[in-house]
This record gives C-alpha cells, sequence and structure tokens, in this order.
C-alpha cells in the first residue's frame, strides 16, 4: 500500500508547476485494499488544498474513507490553550521561581508537620502502631544487613588500598589500619550506610506511601480521622532513626575487617598487629561522631521518603517520580548534612 | 436557575435543620475554579446524588464535602454546624460519623479484608479483640464477603474491592455515606446488587447517602434528591428530584444527560 501512495509534497509539486489546477479528483478504481495511510494523505491533500483555495473532490473515493473523513472532521478541534501560549523567558523565570518557592513550602510545613508528630509520641498523645513499628524495623533493619555488609566491606578495603599505595612510599603502612579506622568511624559508616538506606528504604517508603496515594488509599484514612502523618510517615521514621545507628555500628566493623583483609594480604601486617593499632588509635569519640550523623541521616531519609511520597500525585508515573525524587532528595540532605556536622564539629574541636 | 419540586422529606413537616447544607460554595485547585457558587441542601435519610458529564467536577465536590479539599469560599454544614471553619479536632470527630466508599474501593493493599474493617474499630471504639473480630464478620457478611476475611484487597475482583470497602466504610456505623461512582467499572449485575445494597442500608440503617454518579439506571433507581453539575459554566444548573427533573426540566444540558442524549427538550 503505502510503497504506490505518492508524497503529498510530491502531488503539490506537481499541481503548482502545471497549468491553473481547479479541482482535485482521485481516482480509486484498481484500490483494493487501504489503510490509515491513505486516510492521512487525502486528510493533508485536503488540508493544503483548501488553504490553496482547490477544494479535492472526494467522491471517487472509497466510501469507508469518506465517512472516516467525516467523522475526523465533525468535532473541530479545540483551542485548549495548553500548547500555544510560549512565555517569555522572564515570566518562566518567575513561574519556576514560584513553583520552586513553593515546593519550599510544601517541605517545610511537611517537616513541622513531622516534628509535631514527634513531639505528640514523646508526649504520649500520639498512636504508634507496634506491629507497622516491627515490620519496619526488619524492613530497615535486619532485611538491609547483606548489603550494608557487602558494601561496608568493600568501602574499607578500597580505603585501605587508597591509603596503602601512598603510605608504603615511606613505609608506614602500619598507619593504614589508622586510616581506615577513622574514615569509617567518623564518616564513611554513616554515610555509606545512609545512601544505602536512601535507596533502599527512602525509594520503599516513597513507594508505598506514593501507590497509597494514587489508590486514595491516604485520602480513606484521612477520612477515616486516622492522620497519615502519625499512621504512615512515624512509624517508618522512628524505625528507620533506630535502625540508622545499628546498622552503621555494623558498617564500621566491616570497614575496619575490609581495611584488615587488605592489611593482612597486601602490606604484610600481622592480624594482632593491625587490629591492635585499630583499637589503640580510635577512641569512643569517633564512634559517636559517627552515630550522631547516622540519626541525623536517618531523620533526613525517612522524611524525604516520607514527603515525596505524600506528595505524589494519582498516577502510577507519579509513583515512580516520587521514588527517584525521594532518593535524590535523601542523597542530597545526606550530603549537604554531612557537610554542616563536619563544621560544627570542627569548630568543637572534635 | 430552573429547579424541580423535591420528593417528599422522610422525616416531614416543620422547618427541619438539613444535614448537610451547603451554602456559597467555590472549589478550586490552586487557581483553577472547577465548580463555583454551589448551594443546596441534604435531608436526614435521603439518597442524594451529585450528577454531571465525565470531568465536570462532581468528585471533586465530594472532596470537598469530606474535608479533603478546603473550599476556596462557602461553607459546609453538618446539622448547622460548621465544617470548614472548625477546628481540626472538631472536624475530625465529624469526619469519624462519615463513611466514605472511593470510587476503586481505596481499600489499604497491606492489609488483609479484615484488618481493613478493624482498623478504626482498633483506633476509636474499646472493644475488645474478640468483639472486632465479630464486628467485622457482621459487616463483611452485610456486603456479602463472608467468609473472605484472610484475603488480600488484590485477590478480589473490582465488584468484590468495592463491596469491601462499603463494609470499611460501615465499621464504625457512619450517620452518613458518601459515594464516589458507586457503579463505576461494575457489571450491570454487580452494579444493580450495590444500588440494592445502598438502599437496603439507607432503610435499616437510617443513614443519609451521599452519591457521586453519572449511570442513568442507578440514579433513577436510588436517587431522592439530586444537583446536576455543569462543567462548562462551573456551577450547578439544576436541582431536584431525578424522575422529576427528567419529566420537568426545561434545560437542554439536563435534559439531554437524562435521556442520553436521545430526546430533546419538550416544547413547551
Amino acid at each position: 500500500m503505502e510503497d504506490r501512495l505518492p508524497a503529498v509534497g510530491e502531488v503539490r509539486r506537481q499541481i503548482e508547476t502545471g497549468r491553473a489546477v481547479r479541482r482535485i479528483l482521485f481516482d480509486t478504481q484498481g484500490v483494493t485494499a487501504w489503510d490509515t495511510g491513505l486516510l492521512a494523505f487525502v486528510s493533508k491533500l485536503r488540508e493544503w488544498g483548501s488553504a490553496e483555495g482547490i477544494e479535492p473532490d472526494l467522491t471517487g473515493l472509497p466510501e469507508g474513507i469518506q465517512r472516516l473523513l467525516r467523522l475526523a472532521a465533525a468535532v473541530p478541534p479545540r483551542k485548549t490553550g495548553q500548547n500555544d501560549i510560549r512565555l517569555p523567558w522572564l515570566a518562566r523565570v518567575g513561574t519556576t521561581g514560584l513553583d520552586a518557592w513553593a515546593g519550599a513550602v510544601a517541605m517545610l510545613t511537611f517537616i513541622g508537620e513531622a516534628f509535631l508528630a514527634v513531639l505528640a509520641l514523646l508526649r504520649g498523645k500520639a498512636r504508634l502502631r507496634g506491629s507497622d513499628l516491627a515490620v519496619y524495623i526488619q524492613d530497615c533493619g535486619a532485611s538491609a544487613l547483606p548489603i550494608v555488609t557487602l558494601i561496608s566491606f568493600l568501602v574499607g578495603l578500597i580505603l585501605a588500598f587508597v591509603g596503602a599505595v601512598q603510605l608504603r612510599q615511606f613505609g608506614a603502612q602500619i598507619y593504614v589500619a589508622d586510616l581506615v579506622g577513622i574514615a569509617m568511624a567518623r564518616e564513611m559508616g554513616a554515610m555509606m550506610t545512609a545512601i544505602i538506606m536512601a535507596g533502599r528504604s527512602g525509594a520503599a517508603f516513597a513507594a508505598q506511601i506514593g501507590s497509597m496515594q494514587a489508590n486514595e488509599e491516604v485520602d480513606a484514612l484521612t477520612t477515616m480521622g486516622l492522620s497519615p502523618m502519625e499512621f504512615l510517615v512515624l512509624p517508618r521514621m522512628v524505625a528507620l532513626v533506630l535502625m540508622m545507628p545499628l546498622l552503621t555500628l555494623y558498617a564500621d566493623l566491616l570497614g575496619i575487617l575490609g581495611g584488615g583483609f587488605v592489611g593482612i594480604t597486601m602490606l604484610g601486617l600481622s592480624p594482632t598487629q593491625y587490629f591492635y593499632e585499630t583499637q589503640s588509635f580510635l577512641n569512643l569519640t569517633d564512634f559517636s561522631m559517627g552515630l550522631i550523623k547516622a540519626v541525623v541521616f536517618g531523620v533526613l531519609v525517612a522524611l524525604a521518603g516520607c514527603f515525596r511520597g505524600m506528595q505524589c500525585g494519582r498516577s502510577s508515573a507519579a509513583v515512580g517520580m516520587a521514588v527517584t525524587s525521594a532518593v535524590v532528595t535523601g542523597i542530597v540532605f545526606i550530603i549537604f548534612s554531612d557537610a554542616i556536622l563536619t563544621v560544627v564539629y570542627n569548630a568543637l574541636g572534635l | 436557575m430552573p429547579s424541580a419540586s423535591n420528593a417528599a422529606a422522610p422525616g416531614g413537616g416543620g422547618p427541619e435543620v438539613p444535614r448537610i447544607a451547603v451554602t456559597d460554595l467555590t472549589l478550586a485547585y490552586g487557581s483553577s475554579v472547577i465548580q463555583r457558587d454551589l448551594t443546596f441542601a441534604v435531608r436526614r435519610g435521603e439518597i442524594f446524588i451529585i450528577m454531571g458529564g465525565s470531568g465536570c467536577g462532581k468528585s471533586t465536590l465530594l472532596r470537598g464535602l469530606i474535608g479533603l479539599l478546603p473550599p476556596t469560599r462557602g461553607d459546609v454544614l453538618y446539622d448547622g454546624r460548621s465544617f470548614c471553619t472548625s477546628d481540626p479536632e472538631e472536624r475530625e470527630r465529624m469526619m469519624r460519623r462519615f463513611g466514605v466508599l472511593y470510587q476503586k474501593g481505596a481499600l489499604w493493599t497491606s492489609m488483609t479484608l479484615a484488618e481493613n474493617v478493624a482498623l478504626p474499630l482498633q483506633e476509636f471504639t474499646d472493644l475488645t479483640a474478640a468483639q472486632i473480630r465479630e464486628v467485622v464478620a457482621l459487616k463483611l457478611a452485610l456486603v456479602g464477603l463472608a467468609g473472605f476475611e484472610d484475603f488480600d484487597p488484590s485477590e478480589l475482583s473490582g465488584g468484590m474491592q468495592k463491596r469491601a470497602g462499603l463494609a470499611r466504610a460501615m465499621a464504625l456505623d457512619p450517620d452518613i455515606l458518601f459515594f464516589d461512582e458507586p457503579s463505576a467499572g461494575l457489571d450491570p449485575i454487580s452494579s444493580k446488587l450495590l444500588d440494592d445494597l445502598i438502599l437496603e442500608l439507607r432503610d435499616s440503617l437510617g443513614a443519609t447517602v451521599v452519591a457521586v454518579s453519572h449511570e442513568l439506571p442507578s440514579i433513577f433507581a436510588i436517587g431522592d434528591n439530586a444537583v446536576f453539575l455543569d462543567g462548562e459554566t462551573g456551577t450547578m444548573i439544576a436541582q431536584g428530584n431525578p424522575r422529576a427533573l427528567l419529566a420537568e426540566s426545561t434545560d437542554p444540558k439536563v435534559h439531554e444527560f437524562l435521556t442520553r442524549g436521545e430526546a430533546r427538550v419538550p416544547a413547551r
């Protein structure tokens, strides 16, 4: 079919170069079958023809084509006003700015509401369903162990490698233990765990709450007098905040083991040497600094996940976007707060 | 505004305070106004239909009535008390007297049917676990789902999910039941069964029912009173008993809607 249809431009050129064409007729005697290709061809030709003042005569076309053309022309195209307005750039900058401002206000409102819910919980005024909490604790805790194990071990290993290359030049391999220990305890343990949890639990929170939002389940909670903040956000946040320090401590240990693996197998250190050096160098302050970070990261990851979920629109595409944006927001929050905390620690002389 | 005569009030006579009074209500999402200047009343024990074409703002009005969308202007009064201007705690107390059946049931997918129905009972009553189990079994039996207690919502058909949603909506013996398109997506028989169930529940529980619908058979079968929303002008253009509207309304849009566009306006 299609290969035997002339292109509209070709026909147009022929008409234009020919002498004073006044009518366009169709001869479809030989046509045995047709599809939308012919329909599109005729409709395009007609559009062009009416602009040029040459109305094609459709009577030669198959009956079905004529009816479809009439059907397509029955409802005139509606001016929806959605695509034809192109705003000047200043207006676009303004709209983007206003949207960003509205987003920031929404986020602050959410954080404020979450804070009030936590206060209510501490005063014993908010309910926290034990069964829900247990499920989320398992989800954010035990179930995350394998991935935390793998990542932390590898991060410890990488840190040891990076340090070893430099330190070996001075014959100071033993300080790899100090380097890995302090990096894991103060920084990387909490940070890597938080990033894993942003991708794991933050995304899950956004997907769970987002699909509930899309399915009107959150509305159903609200109209039943059950606050979504209390019912959906609080247990998730509490679970993650409780589990983050534990996972971080575990990650610290695994990181040190990873460093030890490099130290022992590649740098010729003995296990005793390595772990004695780690033990004598690290103190409780290093660990507590990491644990404080872990708690902060836990709050932020949970907030980002739940906020994006609650903000989710009413379609399945919106759930996908909510998940993506929960992970991005979570990671931005983590890095940002880590920078602030590092500066604060520094100012405190820790 | 053309309006037909109302059906006889079930309570009858006297300046009765309407169960729901909507006054001068305007609903908008951001700056786009969906419906404006809505004023109507729903009497105790009646089945009130919010009808109109697709996308005219029926569900938006329902969201406004149940407190999910704060109105831009106007108020909704329940038993003469303002809903939109009352403080959050008072509003939450009023909302607890509502039962809402959402368009797709909106069952909490992470819970079984029994847990869905039990949740409001656990949260707002002092019943023991054994008593709750009994109430749940009863409510599920009322909607024809006895024995489905341990099913997950995803294991049920659309009609069953809706009925389960109704069981949950009735968990706290609400005074007012709201339905968002009860028959949408159901086959004619399931749809009829749901209509019968709504009538039965209204008669036996004495609840007031507000339903969003564009299904004519259902509107004529259960509606005592109705309001017709027009999407083009963004407001209500008729109010009254659906059958009376069919017989008497001179508004072409209302008439076209109620006759599926088959008959033109009767000559007057």
